[in-house]
């Protein structure tokens, strides 16, 4: 029963990304959800590396947890792996609460950001290694767990090294691979024990920009396919956008915002969040909230729209932030602000025009070549939806 | 001719150096050669030659047999005796020493307030001499005031395991330190990746930890080897060879023939020495580097 079902989003043969055998379609995981409910981490000397974070990742979920370096983001996720001991708090695997699970029970795997491979064991014996101690539950999701045949190991691995790719290089160890065939064996090494969970740890921060791209399409394929909650911790927003189903953004230990990559674009929870997600940033840019004449917000001599529906929750004089995407700002005779231009970095099929608003850095961001110099003055226009606006004190958004 | 004028592509070509550039190695490697023909290859052949002279008259004058005596000394009683001696010492200090070490420097291998305090104290064995260390033991095994008060050291059977427990305890402390050493080069992720694999402690240490740290083992273990078969204060120090000779291991024989009137035995069983630790070491690596894990 668990192991019939109809082939879903079978990725053709001869398609770009790597062709996949049935095998693959025909496993089912018994995918589970992860829900953090108030889990702290706190380590000696009172850092607080996890404060109080609620987020409840689906079953099947390909989750992102995004943030800077120091942000809590990698703690979350050993945390899940039993790597690290929770402070406060419960957090759960499907049903069952994990806090004092031992971490080889938690029926999850990871992929580091070093990729962790055993340097002294071939490849083979790297992607058996998870299957070699511990219990699955070969005969169906409701017989007692086991230890797996010399025979279902060999078919495993088999298996997980077809789907990656890895058939040429078993019988070679870690140190003759290149740096994205390590990082296939890390994932076939994760892949092949069938977990409920792929925990990953920045897995792409060590393959070159070209490879970068390529596995991110793989793993999103890998992920379609083997239909596993994916909990992926990154600093890189373009891997967030590109391979999320939803974000988790945190910072300093707190988590921002969750929510599809589109959410997170489109209405940034506060400013942390709006200048974390896109590139370049969002501009932002302090002012004052008015609501003579026209009603909208005061910036560095100009006046800049207010969004829909917001005039009248806004008092007169009230500090605010204004964000505009770089690609919201247009250049328009008539507009309402003016633009100081230092730079302009023309990239192929766009450029990049660097400039001042007041005194606020702000990137106005353009279609084709522009005809502007740096030192002069040009007037932009922003559609009233494009704006985002700020509480200046509390950052969080208003609209 | 036109053969040579171009240079082979693509296969492995050896190394032709210029005389400028041979005269300038040899020039640079003079002071070492020298130390060593000075110190040390002179010193072996001349160690070799007396080998071939049997003394006469207590040593009034020295006659040459040739390899007869080699022959007679290498394959009788006495050199038999001395090398199973050492051996013995060698079996008794070497394993203990070795195993101590790795389950103390993995038992303080870890990120816990004040365990450099015992990481201090585990080394210090290191720090102490020898014969610092044997004063200690003998005294330890002192019938009357020692805290081990047993007759040990004048029992022919317990003398050289009694004479060991220093060694082991100092190599104790250096398997320690290098261990130790050794263990922070093993990156934490992969030990982390093993726990979840589902490896317990026992076999993290076994399956991943003692095979990725291999290199410093085999070191440890030829160095302690040769130690072992070199040894000879501790043993002057606590038994002076005795009881009736059973504590007398190769290089103490060897000392106790450093005399004019014995100068060609010591000889003979110094060269023998040497090519038991020779034969010794190179096994050694014959046998155990296959397995030995050299990382990247």
């Amino acid at each position: 029963m668990p192991y019939t079902e109809e082939p879903r989003h079978r990725v053709g043969r001869g398609s770009s990304v790597r062709t996949v055998g049935d095998g693959a379609d025909r496993r089912r995981s018994y995918v589970a959800s992860v829900t953090f409910e108030g889990v702290t981490k706190e380590y000696e000397g009172d850092v607080v590396a996890v404060d109080a974070l609620d987020l409840s990742i689906d079953d099947g979920e390909f989750m992102v947890l995004l943030g800077p370096s120091g942000c809590g983001k990698t703690t979350a996720l050993r945390m899940i792996a039993g790597l690290e001991d929770i402070t406060a708090g419960k957090l759960s695997i499907g049903d069952r609460v994990v806090n004092d699970v031992d971490p080889a029970k938690r029926d999850v795997s990871m992929v580091f950001q070093s990729y962790a491979l055993y340097p002294h064991m071939t490849v083979q014996r790297n992607i058996e290694s998870p299957l070699l101690v511990r219990r699955y539950p070969a005969d169906g999701p409701d017989a007692p767990a086991r230890k797996l045949t010399g025979a279902e190991r060999a078919e495993r691995v088999a298996e997980a090294a077809r789907v990656l790719g890895l058939e040429e290089l078993l019988k070679r160890k870690p140190a003759a691979l290149s740096g994205g065939q390590r990082q296939r064996v890390a994932l076939a090494r994760a892949f092949v024990g069938r977990p409920q969970a792929f925990l990953m740890d920045e897995p792409l921060s060590n393959l070159d920009a070209k490879l970068r791209a390529a596995t991110r399409l793989e793993l999103v394929d890998l992920h379609r396919r083997v239909e596993t909650t994916v909990v992926y911790v990154t600093h890189d927003q373009v891997e967030a956008m590109t391979m999320a189903d939803r974000i988790a953004i945190m910072s300093a230990g707190r988590l921002q915002q969750v929510g599809t990559p589109q959410d997170v674009y489109a209405a940034p929870a506060n400013l942390f969040v709006a200048q974390f997600i896109g590139t370049p940033p969002m501009n932002t840019i302090p002012g004052t909230a008015t609501t003579e004449g026209a009603p909208g917000v005061d910036v560095g001599g100009g006046r800049a729209p207010l969004p829909p529906g917001l005039a009248s929750r806004l008092d007169e004089g009230r500090p605010v932030v204004v964000g505009v995407r770089p690609e919201h700002l247009v250049i328009a005779p008539d507009g309402p602000l003016e633009l100081v231009v230092r730079a302009v970095e023309w990239l192929g099929h766009e450029c990049l025009v660097f400039g001042t608003i007041g005194s606020s850095p702000v990137v106005v961001r353009q279609a084709g070549m522009s005809p502007l110099d740096a030192g002069g003055r040009v007037r932009l226009a922003v559609q009233p939806v494009d704006v985002h606006l700020f509480d200046a004190d509390t950052t969080e958004r208003l609209a | 001719m036109t053969v040579a004028a171009t240079p082979a592509r693509g296969g492995r070509r050896r190394a032709r150096y210029s005389p400028r550039e041979v005269a300038l190695a040899l020039a640079l490697l003079a002071p070492s050669i020298a130390v060593f023909v000075a110190f040390f290859y002179r010193p072996f052949l001349n160690l070799l030659n007396w080998g071939t002279f049997e003394s006469r008259r207590n040593g009034a004058y020295f006659e040459d047999v040739g390899l007869s005596q080699y022959r007679e000394q290498l394959t009788g009683d006495d050199f038999r005796e001395g090398l199973w001696n050492s051996v013995q010492f060698v079996l008794y200090t070497v394993p203990a020493g070795l195993v101590l070490g790795v389950l103390l420097a993995v038992s303080a291998h870890r990120k816990l307030r004040g365990i450099k305090v015992f990481q201090a104290i585990f080394s210090s064995t290191l720090a102490s001499s020898v014969a610092v260390t044997s004063v200690i033991f003998f005294y330890l095994f002192n019938p009357v005031v020692g805290l081990i008060a047993t007759d040990w050291l004048n029992d022919p059977d317990m003398a050289m395991f009694a004479v060991s427990l220093s060694s082991v305890w100092q190599n104790m402390g250096l398997s320690f330190v290098i261990v130790l050493a050794g263990l922070q080069t093993v990156p934490d992720e992969v030990i982390e990746a093993a726990t979840l694999d589902g490896y317990g402690p026992t076999r993290r240490l076994l399956r991943i930890t003692l095979p990725l740290i291999s290199p410093v083992l085999l070191f440890l273990l030829v160095v302690l080897v040769i130690f072992g078969l070199q040894a000879f204060a501790q043993i002057d120090i606590i038994t002076k060879g005795g009881p009736v000779g059973a504590t007398e291991t190769l290089v103490f024989k060897i000392n106790r023939l450093n005399r004019p009137d014995n100068i060609g035995i010591g000889a003979v069983y110094s060269v023998g020495l040497f090519f038991v630790t020779l034969v010794v070491t190179t096994l050694q690596f014959v046998i155990l580097e296959r397995r030995v894990h050299y990382a990247r």
